[in-house]
């Protein structure tokens, strides 16, 4: 039953391998050909023949090549896979909208399969009629698009006491970017009459865990999303189908998953969720909770230990991420000397309210050592901390809402390591 | 329309606007039954609305959760591998590496009781009755000496419950304690003398392996496609098969299968039929499987059909806190499922 992986190479023969095509590529950059290469001289298979027709894939997925670009989780982290979290391959992905695909997945009992037949959302607790509505009630209500990042609180998480893991992927890749289709949640508790002074609303999802949080009223009014399309298409179930909601720039653990009840209260449950777990303890013991936007963060994604240099020096492209869970990105400064010096990197579009925003700084390398950095900063002139500056608000305790700047040691063969710098 | 009429639609007009409950409905959806609500509000938050009738002790407890809860979470709650701790920690808040349990980090017994009720026993959601959840409570509680084995917990004194950690909660404090000092103009030059490498991930060495993820074709000759067609033995019963992966979830918290399994709170099951009992390299047996593993108890389909119908009646004092598969059809399924993983 086991499936074959049809990469079966080990990360050290690569390692080992590229030094040698690293040198080729380095030695050949600027040096005129001196043989023709075949794959222009000579006819080549696919110039002559065909390819697929259409239909040979109805639903397509990327070509082989591509097929080391996926999520991955770190088995040492979690108990069992069915309550566990895997990570976004962000070294290898561009522009900003992450395919549903290769989005990192957080279940805490499994991803369930529950069709839109089988759908039912209830809106109970202080409101004039409590409520059922199936999915096909969902679509007949006025819809919204809007493109939002989803981050787990935990992201970064495993580098507060240090630098552990070595890839991007690991240490930033809970993170996903996609555009919704749905309903505000204004317009269904509107539908139900809901009470005024209900101050807050409980959600919950339909999987074993329930997942419950609590959500002020303000926010449930303000932007928060029923959503069943992401990227154009049906949710993935193991993002929530048919139905999830969308809680902009709040950590990711509010976005509940398969939403099949919205209660409108007047005080929060305290449930496990906002209890227990997604709180932040500090040196003296004493543990913050509700901190639920997620602030202003970057990191760079390329070159990053996943993504080494592979051409030598000379022009490089040097781009990452930056988000922040209060509103746009408006500038991000990258450094190449662990932070130093700063130069004001070039943004891919304008920053977007609770979106991920991309950024460049084209270089041309010398081929020395880099520390690389990036900072954001976002539209209240708030300025991305380093991680000492973290440190010495919260101590070495914290789990989540590690928003620090991100070192990455970029050495003269290409390679790049996760590290940490006074 | 008299004048006095029209003053009553201007001030409802007026009204409505004002007051989103009145906002104009689409009329979707229907109204919630009672009996409906009533199964799936099931919330209990912090001051104890919800909370159901009926009590229980940590005696009755213990029971109760050795069977149902001890697999993950230790016969103590002290909580085995990377499952969950429920009991210690207390004054440890404060130090390095915390230990954050039900008594030493949450603030609210309530969240217990809603949490154990509503999602628990893992894999088997929402089975527990009122009276369980009171003495499992209870016993979490014992565990973390908080009360004496005989103390009764009920809704009548859950409240009055005040937990350890009660007080040890800040609403969102980043306002003043971290945006006011980190929203200066950044330094852009000279923002440092020296910068000194301090830490490495690679000395740590905890990064996956990541087969593949290096690969793509801009490397030539790099991939080497390795795809060999998956060989399904003639004699198994495809059908069947299929049945017993979908039975299979009811094991899989404990027990994993493939080339990438675990012993997890149950062994690896690769190759379980006609093996020998108990010979899972690296996982630690109750001593009544030891003991029949040392009489040569082997796994044939019999004996297993016999195991997975009564576990704890075929084997008194196992490890495996599993109600047992009733349904033969069910037993012979799972049976042929694990035939397709070897050792």
């Amino acid at each position: 039953m086991s499936k074959n992986n049809p990469f079966k190479q080990s990360r050290r023969s690569f390692l080992s391998g590229s030094v040698v095509v690293g040198v080729g590529a380095m030695a050949s950059g600027s040096v005129r050909a001196q043989t023709a290469d075949p794959l222009i001289t000579e006819p080549q298979e696919w110039v002559q023949s065909f390819g697929d027709g259409v239909d040979a894939t109805p639903y397509g997925l990327p070509i082989k090549y591509e097929g080391g670009v996926v999520r991955r989780n770190v088995e040492w982290l979690t108990a069992d896979q069915v309550s566990s979290i895997n990570f976004t391959p962000i070294h290898a992905l561009d522009g900003t909208i992450t395919p549903q695909g290769c989005a990192f997945e957080r279940h805490h009992s499994g991803a369930i399969d529950l069709s839109k037949k089988n759908y039912r959302l209830m809106i109970n607790g202080l409101v004039d009629t409590p409520l059922v509505f199936t999915y096909e009630d969902l679509e007949r209500f006025p819809r919204e698009n809007h493109i939002y990042f989803c981050e787990c609180a935990a992201n970064t998480g495993m580098e507060w006491a240090g630098a552990q893991l070595n890839g991007v992927q690991f240490t930033h890749g809970m993170i996903h970017n996609m555009e919704y289709t749905g309903v505000p949640l204004r317009l269904l508790l509107e539908e139900a009459g809901y009470d005024t002074t209900g101050k807050w609303v409980f959600v919950e999802g339909a999987d074993a865990s329930s997942n419950g949080r609590s959500i002020p009223m303000d926010k449930a009014l303000d932007d928060v999303l029923v959503a069943f399309k992401a990227n154009g298409e049906a949710l993935r179930k193991e993002h929530g189908y048919p139905v999830r909601l969308v809680v902009p720039g709040w950590e990711g653990n509010m976005w509940v998953k398969w939403i099949r009840r919205i209660e409108v209260t007047n005080s929060p449950v305290e449930s496990r969720e906002e209890t227990s777990k997604y709180t932040d303890t500090l040196s003296d013991g004493v543990s913050r909770k509700w901190t639920w936007a997620m602030d202003a963060k970057s990191v760079v994604t390329s070159p990053s230990p996943q993504a080494p240099i592979r051409h030598g020096s000379g022009p490089l492209v040097v781009t990452g991420l930056a988000w922040s869970g209060h509103g746009r990105i408006t500038r991000v400064d990258v450094s190449k000397d662990g932070g130093k010096t700063w130069e004001t990197a070039r943004l891919a579009k304008p920053g977007e309210r609770m979106a991920l925003t991309r950024f460049y700084l084209d270089i041309n390398w010398d081929g020395s050592e880099m520390l690389l950095q990036s900072r954001a900063m976002d539209e209240n002139g708030y300025v991305q901390p380093t991680k000492t500056q973290l440190r010495d608000v919260r101590g070495l305790n914290s789990i989540y809402h590690n928003n620090c700047i991100q070192t990455w040691w970029v050495r003269e063969n290409g390679e790049a390591e996760n590290v940490e710098v006074s | 329309m008299s004048k006095y009429l029209k003053t009553i639609v201007f001030a409802f007009v007026v009204c409505a606007v004002a007051d989103p409950t009145l906002a104009d409905k689409l009329g979707l959806g229907r109204a919630a039954l009672p009996a409906e609500v009533a199964a799936w509000d099931l919330d209990i938050n912090a001051l104890g609305e919800g909370l159901p009738s009926g009590s229980g002790d940590a005696l009755v407890g213990e029971e109760i959760f050795s069977e149902k809860c001890a697999a993950c979470h230790g016969d103590f709650a002290e909580g085995i591998d990377n499952w969950p701790k429920l009991a210690g920690g207390v004054d440890t808040l404060d130090h390095e590496d915390p230990l954050k349990t039900v008594g030493s980090y949450w603030p609210y017994l309530t969240t217990a009781y809603d949490y154990i009720k509503r999602s628990m026993p893992y894999g088997n959601a929402g089975s527990l009755t009122d009276d369980e959840v009171y003495a499992i409570v209870a016993y979490i509680l014992y565990s973390n000496d908080l009360i004496e084995d005989d103390f009764v917990l009920s809704d009548e004194n859950f409240l009055a419950f005040e937990m350890p950690n009660a007080k040890g909660f800040v609403v969102d404090d980043r306002e003043t304690t971290e945006y006011a000092i980190w929203s200066d103009v950044p330094c852009m030059k000279n923002c440092k003398d020296t910068v000194e490498i301090t830490m490495r991930a690679l000395v740590l060495d905890v990064t996956p392996d990541q087969v593949g993820v290096f690969t793509t074709d801009v490397v030539a000759g790099v991939v080497e496609e390795v795809l060999e067609p998956e060989v399904e033995s003639p004699t198994l019963d495809l059908k069947l098969v299929a049945d017993g992966e979908k039975v299979f979830k009811k094991c899989k918290s404990c027990h994993q299968v493939g080339d990438r399994a675990k012993n997890k709170s149950g062994p690896i099951l690769n190759g379980v039929l006609n093996y020998a009992a108990g010979s899972v390299e690296g996982f630690r047996y109750s001593r009544a499987m030891k003991a029949v593993a040392e009489g040569g108890l082997i796994w044939t389909s019999e004996e297993l059909v016999a195991f997975l119908a009564k576990p704890k009646t075929y084997l008194k004092g196992t490890k495996m806190s599993f109600g047992g598969l009733r349904k033969e059809v069910d037993q012979i399924a799972v049976i042929e499922y694990l035939k397709t993983f070897s050792r």
